[in-house]
């Protein structure tokens, strides 16, 4: 494929607002999981919660889009210089020609939860305040920052479990190579809910622990929360960029079950493989894989057999939900910033929280932070029904 | 834009069961008549399968094969794009009856079918597909996010592309605050190339500033297509049925755009 240069990126999630706090907990291996005190939730288990969203509210025109999803939303685009760079790039190109796609699992469903607990208790009718379309609807997230961007070119929302803010990458190259727009906003945003909490409970699949991605005893998936976005043009249009680009990406499902993985990882390997190949480079051009690693047994099991299968055994690989929790839909763009600034600075992460490696795992896990240089890293995001997505970004030529 | 090319439809909605059944009311042969419809049992599901689906997945993955089959084409070999407004709405609704308890006991089932690629995940299992799948969502242009996502994986990649769109209404008290009138599911496979198997020409323009959506001519069709955001494909489904070339105008993400479809029947 045609590679697109990633003007600008940035991301809040659990290690802090913007490019910078990200890269500083990732050289100094502080973790952003604490025990979760989310809504006073019983649940014992670690989260990525992000501080600050309660006191940060949507005012002002955009004041009915006001929920924990996209103030969390806002907060990533005033990261980093990110809304002056659409501002620019809109003057550049004009509001209609650049895109916005977002990816999201459960967008504003918080804001449900809580009317639901406020029912009229006569008519089970929901409060008079709360507001549907401009919170929980899955078009939200994507409307609000649309909106607050000044944008109007092409948009969707991509909803494909936790691998929807990779995906988006892909709709965005699409979009582009046919023409119906000269640049693209992509990006994800999800925040914590109860949905996402009680329901990964319910399947017992939630550590009580601060999450081990590859460990011998490895006990389940942290939840966390986050955002990221980038701005995608073809190369030679951006008087500015980030130094990464985007080089290619590959899509699969596994038609295995809603909730697992295939266990010999086929439906993973087929994206990577797709990946390489649109990005038309073999497996040894890589320097590192940003693993899906969720640290359930399951996943980290079949992504192993299938980094293995694409790979070899070589090729520098970890997890880095031990530092961010596992942000579900934004785990795609969350995990892209982090891959970019890998390549910027010359960062390959451990599986932090991970002592012990499992010893029926076979590709290069590492246990410690190498600074190292990165020319290019696949990044994988894998999902419940079996939606996976595998990124390739690179250093600019 | 390049033009794609559709080799099989599959609807179902009240009065609407079934491609057969839609163009024969879409293209003016029989009045349009709402009965009740029966649960649906889309073949493709096996019994135990079925049994842990909700209505809003069984209306994909009916449209889906009745579309397929229409194409003739090997199901599992169709790159997917699903396009739903408001996914699973019953689902939406007992998870949220359940957090607001003291001690929320959450069905993994119910919670693993909640995400919004949920159909797309029992579709691609029904049919053993490992091509790539996309769940797209744009409000009450929905329709034309979908379809504009279809085309472009057509155009940029897949010989062929199965696209389903599909909404159902909420339960209340859900149905109060986004009330959808009546279930709706559509779906073409478009295929990159003409070939004797081609029912239509659709080609696309880029979203732009709208003045009128095109509307559908009979009230009781003009009424479910402004009830439900999947119902905002019946004027593309009369177009195909009475087999003329037509412009139409789907309504796009924002009250000001719309997307232009030109279709121009292949025989």
């Amino acid at each position: 494929m045609s590679p697109l240069v990633l003007t600008s990126f940035t991301g809040v999630n659990a290690l802090g607002y913007g490019a910078a706090a990200i890269f500083d907990a990732l050289r100094a291996g502080r973790s952003g999981l604490h025990r979760c005190t989310f809504e006073h939730t019983p649940l014992e288990t670690y989260c990525g919660m992000v501080s600050g969203l309660d006191d940060a509210p949507i005012t002002g025109a955009l004041a009915r889009f006001d929920c924990r999803n996209n103030r969390l939303a806002l907060a990533g685009l005033r990261q980093d210089g990110f809304e002056q760079v659409i501002a620019r790039a809109r003057a550049r190109y004009g509001a209609g020609r650049i895109a916005v796609f977002l990816g999201t699992s459960t967008s504003g469903i918080l804001e449900t939860e809580h009317a639901y607990r406020r029912r009229d208790p006569q008519t089970g009718r929901l409060p008079a305040d709360y507001r549907f379309q401009h919170t929980h609807n899955l078009f939200s997230c994507t409307d609000f920052v649309r909106r607050y961007l000044g944008l109007s070119g092409p948009a969707a929302t991509v909803s494909t479990a936790c691998s929807s803010s990779a995906k988006v990458f892909a709709s965005a190259w699409r979009m582009m190579e046919l023409g119906f727009c000269d640049a693209a906003v992509v990006g994800g945003v999800d925040s914590l809910c109860h949905n996402t909490l009680y329901g990964f409970a319910s399947l017992e699949l939630v550590s009580p622990e601060p999450c081990r991605p590859c460990a011998a005893d490895r006990s389940g998936i942290s939840i966390g929360e986050a955002v990221g976005f980038a701005l995608l043009e073809r190369p030679g249009h951006a008087p500015e960029h980030s130094g990464v680009a985007l080089l290619g990406f590959g899509e699969s499902s596994d038609a295995h079950h809603m909730s697992s993985p295939h266990p010999e990882g086929v439906g993973a390997a087929l994206a990577m493989s797709r990946a390489l190949e649109s990005a038309g480079l073999g497996p040894e051009q890589i320097d590192y894989i940003n693993m899906h690693g969720t640290a359930s047994l399951a996943n980290d099991s079949m992504e192993d057999k299938a980094i293995t299968a694409v790979f070899g055994t070589k090729t520098a690989c970890s997890s880095t939900k031990g530092w961010t929790g596992h942000a579900l839909g934004a785990a795609g763009i969350t995990e892209a910033v982090i891959s970019a600034l890998c390549i910027q600075k010359g960062l390959m992460p451990a599986n932090l929280n991970t002592t012990t490696l499992d010893p029926s795992l076979t590709s290069n896990l590492l246990l410690q932070n190498r600074a190292h240089k990165v020319t290019r890293v696949v990044s994988n995001s894998f999902g419940f029904g079996g939606s996976n997505a595998s990124l390739v970004f690179g250093a600019c030529q | 834009m390049r033009p794609v090319y559709i080799e099989g439809i599959g609807v179902y909605a009240p009065g609407l069961r079934g491609w057969t059944e839609a163009a024969a009311v879409l293209s003016g042969l029989s009045a349009y008549a709402p009965t009740p419809l029966p649960p649906l049992k889309p073949a493709l599901l096996a019994p135990d399968v079925r049994r842990r689906t909700s209505e809003h997945i069984r209306l994909a993955v009916e449209v889906a094969g009745e579309a397929a089959r229409m194409a003739g084409t090997d199901a599992k070999e169709l790159a997917s794009v699903f396009a739903t407004a408001e996914s699973d709405g019953g689902i939406t609704h007992d998870i949220c009856i359940e957090v607001a308890k003291e001690n929320p006991q959450v069905s993994p089932t119910k919670f693993h079918n909640s995400v919004t690629n949920a159909p797309a995940g029992y579709w691609c299992m029904a049919v053993g597909s490992q091509q790539p799948s996309t769940s797209v969502s744009g409000w009450d242009g929905t329709c034309a996010v979908g379809l504009m996502e279809a085309v472009a994986q057509l155009l940029t990649d897949q010989p062929r592309v199965l696209l389903v769109v599909h909404d159902a209404p909420f339960p209340e008290p859900l149905h109060a605050v986004r009330p959808l009138s009546a279930i709706f599911g559509m779906a073409l496979v478009l295929g990159r190339g003409k070939s004797s198997r081609s029912l239509a020409q659709l080609t696309l323009s880029a979203p732009a500033p709208l003045a009128d959506e095109t509307t559908c001519a009979d009230n009781a069709l003009e009424a479910m297509r402004v009830g439900n955001p999947a119902a905002r494909a019946l004027p593309l489904l009369a177009a195909l049925a009475a087999k003329r070339a037509t412009t139409i105008d789907l309504p796009y993400v924002s009250d000001r755009q719309g997307l232009r479809l030109q279709v121009e029947p292949c025989v």
